[in-house]
């Protein structure tokens, strides 16, 4: 068995934390993180990454102009049936 | 609303076809801000945006009575923004098939390992921080939001609908092949790219406030 190198690991790195990797690749990996920090380190920049991109602050309403339009418009195609 | 209080489909479905407003504000108030945030992925300007949900309801109510619940409803409205958006980007002279996956990027500059004439080759040549050691408060800030949204909005359109539908507003891989009609494999490979490229960002980001 061929041990990963640090460049392939990071092309891995998604299926890895997706949970896709098939069970030997999974394995090497698993044997190149636990013997490599800097690896673990790249390892855990992606998972803040992707934990901080999922703290956005997202807008839960709609503008209520849009609101208000998209309801008329309910109302003119109920009006039509 | 939430997306919990819309009830079970069948019947939402059903009150809308009888014109049920309270169902159609319901499904407007669950659906429409992230509607339109998808909407914003294609076509990039907030009145495009708005136009284009406008749209896309107006097709959805016209096509309900042909929806037969093959996907959820979730998927098939996004389904129909997504083809609103298409054509919109398109009449605005402004289109990339965003399933193109573009050449083939590293997730890490070749440069940020060794060479292969190094005992280990592609071993790190500069090691990646350890960004929970100190770095964690500063990723908390509001500057760091900025970094991220910039990042994500400079990347190519297929990247960015995905990691915005995967990351930000935290679908599964699933539904985001559905609705944007990605293979499994081209919608990870797609993220990975995105992923990669925040990831550089924050690096640098970082980088500059050490410096």
């Amino acid at each position: 068995m061929n041990g990963l190198s640090c460049q392939e690991l990071v092309e891995l790195v998604t299926s890895y934390v997706e949970g896709v990797l098939p069970d030997a690749d999974r394995a090497r990996f698993d044997q190149h993180i636990g013997a490599c920090s800097a690896c673990v380190a790249y390892v855990d920049q992606m998972r803040t990454t992707i934990r901080l991109t999922g703290t956005s602050h997202l807008e839960e309403t709609l503008d209520p102009a849009l609101r208000d339009e998209l309801l008329a418009r309910f109302r003119d195609w109920k009006g039509d049936r | 609303m939430t997306v919990d209080a819309l009830g079970d489909e069948q019947s939402l479905v059903a009150a809308l076809r009888a014109g049920d407003e309270s169902a159609f504000v319901a499904v407007v108030d669950a659906y429409g801000p992230p509607m339109r945030r998808f909407a914003l992925g294609f076509v990039r300007a907030g009145a495009l945006a708005d136009e284009v949900v406008q749209e896309a309801w107006l097709g959805a109510l016209r096509g309900l009575d042909r929806f037969e619940g093959r996907s959820s409803l979730k998927t098939w409205l996004f389904q129909i923004v997504a083809n609103t958006a298409k054509t919109r980007a398109v009449r605005e002279a402004r289109t990339v098939p965003f399933s193109e996956l573009g050449a083939e990027e590293p997730a890490v500059a070749a440069d940020r390992f060794l060479g292969p004439d190094a005992r280990y080759p592609g071993a790190w040549a500069t090691y990646p921080d350890q960004w929970e050691d100190g770095p964690a408060e500063r990723l908390a800030s509001v500057e760091t939001r900025g970094v991220i949204e910039r990042a994500i909005a400079a990347l190519p359109e297929g990247q960015r609908l995905v990691i915005s539908l995967r990351d930000v507003e935290g679908w599964a891989a699933a539904e985001v092949c559905n609705v944007l009609e990605l293979t499994e494999t081209n919608q990870r490979v797609l993220l990975h790219r995105a992923r990669a490229k925040v990831r550089e960002a924050l690096e640098v980001y970082l980088d500059e406030e050490e410096g």
